[in-house]
């Protein structure tokens, strides 16, 4: 996509500004289920959103291709089309090419087309760098150089769905109801100073990380300018974007084990760390004094997922809300509770975690309900 | 010679109110006031006058007024009357012209050209009555990137040496002679009781001050006055002096006068002699010979502590700045064109040397371009005034702050530029004995302290209504920042946008 920061940002404000709901369910059993149930607890907080963004990622919906990089794509013309299956077919093996199979429906106006590509990188293309920093770079060219194109999601068995309008209308187009996955995540958009486009919406994504976020990060000017001195170009200037960059940088270029990147993205106060014991004191601080620039500062409340993960963070004074619920390997987070009690209302556990404390779900691990903290919070 | 200059002060003394307690004769150190037996009447020399106010503060009688002397000369945009009297002054004396503090000129400000945001609906401020609010800051060389071993999931990281500041505002180099030791014991004391640093300056650490080391910067300069191993393992930062803002490529002269015999205990120079700092560092002719003594200072204090190299902000600093980092500068402090001195030139102080604000834009923009940001920490100093000053600096991409002419005037200082003279009638910049005593460290310690405590309660205010509640959301978070009465590149060095856009 040209002019990408124009489109995502037309008023060239400092950042675009939004707010939202958000949602995530996973069996950490790996049974793979439907999106009628998310579709229905995102639908629950509809007024969360006012319409002009809304989507979902989903993991495991491709086993078949589960070695292949996913590429789901939008373009807005032919010739934007042709210009980047060119530009894929140069630089990878595609392996499978097809449309999106969508329905239309009246809420959906002038929708984009959508097109999904499985791809082998071609090694002999790639020379010294990874795999997986061969295809960053790839989908960073063709949102900011290629005609009319713009990647939704790129990772392997796993896909991001979105556009303008509200999540349950984006499901049914996509007729998300027919894919199964272990892990879904939903997000409706309210977004205040943009008309809103399909690329804009979230899942954000690159590889297989996905971020939905819900929140403005004050500390956006410095996360970016931190970022950028790790060859991180913030075309998109959303919030969402330098979370989905952040992770990218802790995790994969660091090797940061995910509790860890949350401890930099909401770090403990100082008045905490100097309580705690030495070893995790040192640890902390360290990161603290390392990634200054990492702090999500300002309300926020995120969930992360990759392939067999889902993490769920505020930022440490939660200033934005996040409930957990438990069923057996079911694990859902959401902004609101009853979404939850609406697609299962026997839980286990429901719960507000602390400011800054990250949910994990993992694959093959069942969460337990650790007591909170904050008195009330369970329920 | 008759002297051409008119009196710069009037001293009014109402009769009415004066009790002739001669409290102004004994105060004024500048021999303005006299007492004339004959008539008991307690009289003026007006053109000694500085303009300190210590007589009028003092006056128990709230006898004095003291104000400017209306003589004008004929309007003239280009010779106006300062210059006209540099010229008399220059007739009158074959000499240059010597001043203290820092540069009074109009150059423009540009703190008073930036203004800082705050949250209003979209997302919410902080309360920071209510919410900690966090200002804690390590300044040292920081890594790239943590390791964690991924099996057994232990930090792989030692950090170079850090030091934890309670407010990002440090005491600016004042040395020993060039200030009273009263006030550098009251700043010692300050600095270590809030949490944060002092810096010696370049006359050495007098012995009683050897037990506040925790929060002490030992500097290190051209003259290497009292430097010793003891010395600078005493302190928690090196700091090698390159220059200073208000006398870039210039070096410090102490005159014998003020050499007392424990100035030059302290010193490690003869009873009485000129203390003569060479203007280059004679070992630093080139940025290689930075790094030799950067390595020789880690060596000598066994990489215990971060090394501080500080600089005059001048036209190319940014690419200064990049070397010294590549050099092993743990710690770069920046001195900008308003930064004050005990004495100076004053065609030098007036002239040379860059605001510090373009300097720190510039140095923090380069360094981030060039990867190298995290390497050093970046400290500003010369004319900081107040926590909006603090803040914006912050926003912009310092580290921390020194403030020296604040921390002077929360002592009492009243910014009248004698510091050369060592006459200071608030017994600040001057070693005359029965002026210094006019600094109690208890009260002064007191009030450095109420300074920084006042500051950091500002600090807290914008950081929670801008949102966040750490001070490293708004360090270099220029987007918290927008410019007034700036043009487009003057916008474009300082890295922030036009109010309204």
């Amino acid at each position: 996509m040209e002019d990408l920061q124009k489109i995502n940002n037309p008023y060239g404000a400092d950042k675009v500004i939004d707010s939202c709901s958000i949602f995530g369910m996973m069996d950490t059993s790996g049974r793979r289920f439907s999106g009628e149930d998310i579709t229905k607890a995102i639908a629950n907080m509809h007024f969360r959103g006012n319409g002009l963004g809304g989507g979902l990622a989903v993991y495991g919906i491709y086993p078949d291709y589960a070695d292949h990089y996913a590429f789901h794509i939008m373009y807005l013309s032919p010739q934007g089309q042709q210009q980047t299956e060119a530009f894929l077919k140069d630089k990878f093996y595609m392996v499978k090419a097809e449309e999106v199979p969508m329905r239309p429906i009246p809420a959906i106006v002038n929708p984009p087309a959508v097109w999904r590509y499985f791809l082998d990188v071609k090694q002999d293309r790639r020379g010294a760098e990874s795999a997986d920093d061969y295809v960053v770079e790839r989908v960073m060219d063709i949102n900011t150089k290629l005609k009319d194109s713009f990647v939704f999601s790129s990772g392997k068995n796993m896909g991001v769905f979105k556009g303008v309008g509200y999540p349950e209308e984006i499901s049914e187009y996509f007729r998300l109801e027919e894919y199964e996955g272990y892990l879904w995540t939903a997000h409706g958009r309210f977004p205040t100073n943009t008309p809103g486009w399909w690329g804009g919406a979230h899942p954000f994504s690159i590889l297989d990380w996905t971020v939905v976020h819900n929140g403005e990060i004050s500390s956006y000017g410095i996360n970016r300018r931190y970022l950028e001195q790790f060859g991180y170009q913030c075309t998109m200037q959303t919030d969402t974007e330098v979370v989905a960059y952040a992770i990218d940088l802790l995790i994969r270029r660091h090797n940061l084990p995910i509790e860890i990147a949350a401890e930099v993205l909401a770090a403990p106060f100082w008045s905490d760390i100097e309580r705690m014991p030495p070893k995790e004191q040192k640890l902390a601080r360290t990161l603290r004094q390392v990634y200054p620039g990492l702090l999500l500062n300002g309300p926020f409340t995120i969930i992360i997922a990759h392939n067999g993960e889902m993490i769920g963070l505020t930022d440490r004074i939660r200033l934005r809300p996040l409930t957990v619920g438990v069923n057996g390997n079911m694990i859902y987070l959401s902004s609101e509770e009853a979404a939850i009690r609406l697609i299962s209302p026997e839980l286990d556990a429901a719960w507000i975690p602390s400011g800054g404390e990250p949910i994990i779900g993992r694959l093959g691990v069942q969460l337990k309900p650790e007591p909170s903290v904050v008195s009330g919070a369970r329920l | 010679m008759k002297t051409f200059l008119p009196a710069k002060f009037k001293v009014d003394r109402s009769s009415d109110r004066c009790i002739q307690c001669q409290v102004c004769v004994n105060q004024c150190s500048f021999d303005v006031h006299y007492y004339d037996a004959e008539d008991n009447e307690v009289r003026s020399r007006e053109e000694n006058c500085v303009g300190c106010h210590r007589c009028a503060i003092f006056c128990p009688a709230r006898a004095l007024t003291i104000s400017r002397n209306p003589m004008d000369y004929r309007d003239n945009l280009n010779w106006r009357g300062e210059t006209i009297e540099d010229i008399f002054k220059q007739a009158e004396t074959g000499g240059m012209l010597l001043t203290g503090m820092g540069d009074d000129k109009g150059q423009r400000i540009y703190w008073d050209h930036l203004v800082l945001n705050a949250s209003q609906v979209t997302n919410p401020s902080i309360d920071p009555l209510r919410e900690p609010m966090e200002l804690v800051t390590y300044i040292g060389r920081k890594p790239d990137r943590v390791t964690i071993d991924p099996v057994t999931r232990e930090l792989k990281t030692d950090l170079a040496p850090q030091i934890k500041l309670e407010i990002p505002v440090m005491f600016s180099a004042m040395s020993y002679g060039a200030v009273s030791l009263n006030v550098q014991e009251s700043l010692a004391r300050a600095a270590t009781e809030f949490g944060t640093l002092w810096n010696t300056g370049e006359g050495g650490l007098q012995s009683s001050l050897f037990k506040y080391g925790k929060n002490t910067i030992v500097q290190v300069a051209s003259g290497r006055f009292g430097v010793h191993s003891d010395y600078l393992n005493a302190g928690q930062v090196v700091e090698i002096k390159i220059g200073q803002g208000a006398k870039p490529g210039i070096g410090g002269h102490l005159p014998g006068e003020k050499v007392s015999l424990d100035v030059s205990l302290t010193r490690m120079i003869p009873q009485g002699t000129d203390a003569l700092s060479p203007a280059p560092q004679h070992d630093i002719y080139s940025i290689e010979d930075l790094a030799q003594l950067v390595y020789a200072l880690k060596e000598a204090t066994n990489y215990t502590k971060p090394i501080s190299v500080k600089i005059a902000a001048v036209h190319n600093a940014a690419a200064i700045a990049s070397g010294m980092v590549r050099a092993g500068a743990d710690i770069i402090c920046l001195d900008g064109l308003r930064g004050a001195t005990g004495a100076a030139p004053k065609v030098i102080r007036d002239n040379v040397g860059i605001p510090i604000e373009m300097a720190l834009a510039a140095v923090d923009s380069r360094l981030r371009q060039e990867g190298i940001r995290n390497q050093a920490s970046v400290v500003i100093a010369g004319g900081i005034r107040s926590a909006g000053d603090v803040a914006k600096a912050i926003a912009l991409g310092a580290d921390a702050v020194y403030i020296g002419t604040a921390a002077l005037i929360a002592l009492g200082c009243h910014v009248c530029q004698q510091c050369h003279t060592g006459k200071c009638a608030w017994g600040i910049c001057t070693s005359d004995l029965g002026l210094t005593k006019r600094i109690n460290p208890d009260i002064g310690a007191q009030r450095l302290v109420n300074l920084l405590r006042a500051w950091s309660l500002e600090l807290k205010d914008i950081l929670g209504g801008l949102g966040v509640n750490a001070l490293e959301s708004l360090r270099g978070n220029r987007l918290h920042l927008r410019g007034i009465g700036l043009t487009d590149t003057e916008l474009d060095i300082l890295g922030v946008k036009m109010v309204g856009a």
